[in-house]
């Protein structure tokens, strides 16, 4: 029971990490109509800028504090995230407005690539460490109940309280800012929200940058946890069954979908794994997010498909 | 001038319906042909057999199979790589379990096993389609990259999936010069290309466009989407299928699951983007400009650094191709949204009425 209960907890901290990076899609898919595959680069590209930046500052100017360089790291991997918010903004998608699906995930797959590029030529391409002070150790919980309790990584929870702050922040920032409610009116509808004096290239910057920072929380976290490397930005395409269970268009979705999708795999790989030869995990999360769509195609969460003719 | 259908009257139904309408597209077909099978061997060294022509003749063909679902059809699929790899093992698996099994048949038999998984994998597109099913299919490529590597049956029981072939022989005939190789990949592509052109006019090539227009409508007006779009992953997964046994087979020898990873899934689906959607001539563009587009720029950047006098590092060569290979692909998909074929069938309408503009 001990040991369930340990794997549960695990799933769900590894759920919460994938629906940050999930979260990430449905802005950009919620503003846009833009299915980023890019949102993986930009997580490796963010984590890579922090890790570097908090190496280097401290050499550059002669100081010796780690909350101070990580605080600037941070700053700069943020400017540097909005800097490529706006020239994707500027140099892609806007000549790209009215294409077709296919067309437009094409595009950020050309973009992956590029950030792929420029960041491991930037920073380098060997494995870096971000020491954000997170601690180590772990803690046993419940002593009382079980037998030697249950092992939980404090990492994890510190992770999982941060990822857990930034949804409500978001939250907060969809509802009640003039903003937020500007990108759900063009969420909604691109012309409606035109023809009202919404500016869509302003919104588009916006919605980037904010995926940006989605993404360089992403990567601080991951980053901590395995080592900034170049298979981070694989994380997306752990993300993306997440964002199809949980809907494209819906953001609880993607958070609910990310811990169901973390504990389904996590409970999968310990329970069933074993009988295979392992390894499932990766493939077992798309078959979970694939049966799901059979009875609800648009996802858990999504909007209605309506099909007109 | 040249180029010019007046005066070419179609006399007989069979006239009409032939594949190449016009006399000079046929003669164009047939030289461009014969230039691929005997011109080209004359002409170009081992290395470039190598590196460039097979790869290409090989993912080219795979590409007129992608091309199939995702441009005529209008399924989008991120599983291809998995088909390939479907195709190479089973063909694999043919050829070592059967003594005496011809290479052609086992090539043939392993395109059907994966038209088997492309259909039961085609399954959820009955229910979800566009975004949604490109996601679906990566359950296909990563299931097939962990069975390859996992379940020892498929891969006979090597170690990690590496898997070998030798001695590749057509009714005695050794393949094993890479002009040899070259000719056995040109004469699938030839004989696939032109079924699958047939095949695209026809009445079931119609069902597909009809779907991928609009399906709902498609439905509307009598058409099976079950049976259409089940039947366009058939098709496809087995070209592609085949097309992964010839990567195998042929242009490697030997290989790993990881031969045919997602990359290789992104790699066909530029092909079909870059070269055009819904045209068989633009799956062989795509494939032409993705093959040749990193090589050429593995061998122009260090050129290119010369002149400015930078030295750059292999790995620094490595993210710079990655670099401008991302933007090349954003500027192409910008400039010319609807790929090469475009620009072939704007270049046909020029010569038709040239000189006049218009």
């Amino acid at each position: 029971m001990a040991f369930f209960l340990e794997t549960l907890l695990g799933g769900l901290m590894a759920g919460m990490l994938y629906s940050l990076v999930a979260l990430g899609f449905v802005l950009i898919f919620k503003a846009s109509g833009v299915f980023n595959f890019a949102q993986g680069a930009m997580v490796l590209f963010a984590a890579l800028a922090m890790a570097r930046f908090s190496e280097w500052l401290p050499q550059w100017l002669g100081f010796d504090n780690l909350l101070l360089a990580n605080v600037l790291a941070f700053l700069i991997a943020g400017i540097l995230m909005f800097g490529i918010a706006w020239l994707v903004e500027r140099l892609v998608l806007r000549h790209l407005v009215n294409q077709d699906g296919a067309t437009l995930l094409m595009a950020t797959l050309g973009i992956t690539y590029f950030i792929d590029g420029l960041g491991q030529s930037l920073f380098g391409s060997d494995i870096y460490q971000i020491n954000i002070g997170m601690p180590k150790e772990p803690v046993f919980l419940l002593d009382s109940v079980f037998e030697g309790g249950l092992m939980v990584n404090l990492e994890d929870v510190y992770a999982a309280i941060i990822a857990a702050s930034l949804v409500i922040l978001l939250t907060i920032f969809f509802n009640k800012t003039i903003t937020g409610r500007a990108l759900r009116a063009v969420a909604d509808d691109h012309q409606a929200a035109q023809s009202v004096g919404i500016p869509l290239n302003h919104i588009w910057v916006v919605v980037w940058c904010v995926a940006g920072l989605v993404a360089l929380v992403a990567g601080m976290i991951w980053g901590s946890k395995m080592g900034v490397q170049f298979s981070l930005s694989t994380v997306a395409l752990r993300a993306l069954p997440v964002i199809i269970l949980g809907g494209l268009t819906s953001v609880p979705g993607a958070i609910i979908g990310g811990l169901i999708i973390g504990v389904g795999e996590k409970l999968s790989e310990v329970f069933l794994g074993g009988y295979v030869g392992g390894g499932i995990e990766i493939w077992f999360a798309y078959m979970l997010a694939l049966v799901v769509l059979m009875f609800r195609p648009q996802g858990l969460f999504g909007e209605k498909i309506i099909d007109r003719v | 001038m040249f180029y010019r259908e007046n005066g070419q009257f179609k006399t007989n139904y069979k006239a009409d319906q032939q594949i190449f309408a016009i006399t000079q597209d046929r003669w164009a077909v047939l030289a461009l042909i014969a230039f691929a099978f005997i011109g080209v061997p004359m002409m170009v060294d081992e290395y470039l057999f190598r590196a460039i022509l097979i790869p290409f003749l090989i993912l080219a063909l795979a590409a007129v199979g992608l091309n199939i679902l995702v441009g005529y059809c209008g399924q989008l699929s991120l599983g291809s790589g998995a088909f390939m790899a479907i195709g190479a093992y089973g063909a694999y698996n043919f050829i070592m379990r059967i003594e005496g099994m011809p290479l052609i048949l086992a090539l043939l038999l392993g395109g059907v096993c994966a038209t088997i998984a492309g259909i039961v994998f085609g399954i959820p597109s009955l229910r979800v389609r566009g975004l949604y099913l490109a996601v679906a299919t990566l359950a296909a490529q990563f299931f097939w990259d962990w069975a390859f590597l996992r379940i020892g049956w498929f891969t006979i029981y090597t170690p990690s999936g590496s898997v070998a072939v030798s001695n590749l022989q057509v009714f005695g005939w050794t393949i094993n010069s890479p002009v040899e190789k070259y000719w056995f990949c040109l004469g699938f592509l030839t004989v696939f290309a032109l079924l699958a052109k047939n095949l695209v006019r026809s009445a079931i090539g119609r069902n597909w466009m009809a779907i991928r227009d609009m399906d709902v409508a498609a439905a509307v007006i009598g058409i099976q989407p079950l049976y259409a779009k089940l039947s366009a992953f058939a098709v496809s997964s087995f070209i592609i299928g085949v097309a992964g046994g010839l990567w195998g087979f042929v242009h490697l020898g030997g290989w790993e699951p990881a031969a045919f990873d997602i990359q290789r899934s992104f790699q066909l689906l530029f092909m079909v983007i870059i070269g055009g959607m819904g045209s068989i001539m633009g799956s062989m563009f795509g494939a032409a400009f993705i093959v040749a587009l990193p090589i050429f720029l593995n061998q122009a950047l260090p050129v290119v650094g010369s002149w400015v006098g930078v030295t750059i590092s292999t790995a620094g060569i490595a993210h710079a191709e990655f670099m401008i290979f991302g933007a090349l692909i954003v500027w192409f998909l910008i400039v010319e949204p609807h790929g090469l074929a475009r620009l072939w069938s704007i270049g046909k309408q020029k010569m038709r009425i040239w000189p006049f503009p218009h």
